[in-house]
């Protein structure tokens, strides 16, 4: 248990003094600037708003300023703020469908209605340090095209016209939202999107890879995975009508898993699904292997209490704010409780006899 | 199609914008109003669907601010724009008011069509990166046939 105290307040201003000298560094060196940060280090950015679940590169970018490059600190920076803001509504739904693509790949089609269009990808690069980006090297404008690349239907789509994908059933009901109301088991797959959508990636590459290596057998295809710019659009109560207020950059990952059919349905495939803020693949495929998983009991499948399929293991423990916070508040001062416990293991040694050992501390 | 239609994509346009763009093309001075309300930060929670079709979920939130304005010859405007730019939001709400009246035809010359070209040309440009980089796919000749 923590117990507060009282004290130290020079200590503490002192501390922060040093941490803001530290934050700007060699002063030989140019500051760097939010703008910098938001259009150079944009995978970053995107990294922060999609686990503090709130769109907004300007504020993740100061965020990450801020946290001197931490991650989860700059998350938890943006989740804090978060909670200041009032919440006007609710958009629609976002029809990715829609999306302005930059990329649009399927591993189980090669000749998928729209293309493969690879955009600004790390993959085929070579992985060797480029020096010329030290030396700074001019950076040529991307080649374009001669004709824009269409919006394309999604893949699975062409699959569900077959009947061979599992339909996605509608909603019923109010859409749970886990910031307004404490998660709760057994926690439905709406619930379970939002947490794994503001889950700590490298969390959920983790338990998606065990599933690959066999913790929870689900063998996936990336059907699609897809990144670019979708429209938000929402209901202006003043006027009655919709507007796309919004433009925001989505990766969306599609698995195709196969289901062996039950009582009541034939064989089909059934969808894995991920749906991430920014571009950040890792984690779109990561979701949608883990939603996958979690979906386990629902298809009937043999769960082997893997804990890519335990939701209450995977929900509890996939957001990086509250798994630190209570991490690290193990790091504050806790005198009281461990004076007792020292206390009980002088009473047991002395009890066992083992007095002759000299009580330093006294 | 509704009268609407037209305040629709003007406000969203608008919502869209950077605050710099508005005051570049419409630097001018607001003509007199009344606040119905003053610029006000918040957000939206963006919902998407499970599998892109099914059942809604709630994704995350994105930052908005909203406004809404009574110019003195009575025409309302409202705007809810992205991000957290109080003053972008007012020049939008302004623009909104000013566009439902006779000044409609000289501020959609100067700033709605910029605005919506600048948004094509942008569109364009990444939809011809993105083409650039579409894999054309060749079957390997295999065996001696």
């Amino acid at each position: 248990m923590y117990v507060a105290v009282k004290g130290g307040a020079r200590a503490i201003a002192n501390a922060h003094a040093w941490l803001d000298a530290a934050r700007r560094g060699d002063r030989d060196v140019p500051e760097l600037g939010t703008d910098q940060i938001r259009e150079q280090l944009a995978l970053a950015v995107d990294r922060v708003m999609a686990e503090g679940s709130l769109y907004d590169p300007d504020l993740a970018a100061l965020a990450l300023k801020q946290a001197r490059g931490d991650t989860i600190e700059a998350v938890f920076l943006i989740r804090a703020y978060r909670t200041t803001l009032p919440r006007f509504g609710v958009t629609l739904p976002v029809q990715t469908d829609k999306m302005d693509l930059s990329r649009r790949i399927s591993a189980t089609y090669k000749d998928a209605p729209g293309g493969q269009v690879l955009g600004p990808t790390f993959d085929y690069t070579h992985r060797l340090l480029d020096f010329g980006l030290a030396a700074g090297r001019e950076v040529p404008p991307a080649r374009q095209a001669d004709t824009a690349l269409d919006p394309a239907p999604h893949i699975l789509s062409h699959l569900g016209g077959e009947g061979l994908m599992q339909a996605e059933p509608e909603g019923a009901g109010a859409v749970p939202d886990l910031t307004r109301d404490p998660l709760e088991f057994p926690a439905e797959r709406a619930l379970r999107l939002q947490a794994l959508a503001r889950g700590d990636e490298g969390f959920l590459l983790s338990l998606a890879y065990s599933t690959q290596r066999g913790y929870g057998r689900n063998h996936a295809f990336v059907g699609e995975l897809r990144i670019g710019t979708v429209r938000v659009s929402a209901q202006l109560p003043e006027l009655g009508f919709d507007i796309e207020f919004a433009e925001i950059v989505l990766t969306e990952c599609e698995s195709v898993n196969q289901f062996q059919g039950s009582k009541t349905e034939p064989a089909q495939f059934t969808r894995g699904y991920g749906l991430v803020f920014g571009q950040s693949e890792r984690k779109a495929i990561s979701m949608a292997l883990v939603d996958r998983a979690l979906r386990a009991e629902e298809m009937g499948e043999d769960v082997s209490g893997a804990p890519a399929q335990d939701a209450e293991f995977v929900l509890s423990h996939c957001d990086n704010i509250q798994s630190s916070g209570f991490l690290e508040h193990i790091k504050l001062p806790h005198y009281v409780d461990f004076q007792a416990e020292l206390e009980l293991v002088r009473k047991m040694r002395r009890a066992a006899g083992a007095d002759a050992v000299p009580d330093a501390a006294e | 199609m509704t009268e609407s239609d037209p305040r629709r994509a003007w406000m969203g346009l608008l919502a869209r914008a950077k605050g710099v763009q508005l005051d570049r093309l419409w630097p001018d001075a607001p003509p007199p109003f009344d606040w119905l309300r003053r610029p006000d930060q918040g957000s939206m929670m963006v919902q998407g669907r499970a599998g892109a079709v099914g059942a809604a979920f709630n994704l995350g939130e994105v930052t908005v601010t909203r406004a809404s304005v009574r110019l003195a010859c009575g025409s309302v405007g409202h705007a809810l724009v992205q991000g957290l730019d109080a003053r972008k939001a007012e020049r939008a709400a302004l623009l909104d008011a000013l566009l439902q009246t006779q000044a409609h035809d000289d501020l959609a010359a100067r700033v709605l069509k910029p605005l919506r070209m600048a948004e094509a040309e942008a569109r364009e440009a990444r939809a011809k990166r993105a083409a650039a980089t579409k894999v054309d796919f060749f079957t390997m000749a295999r065996g001696d046939a």
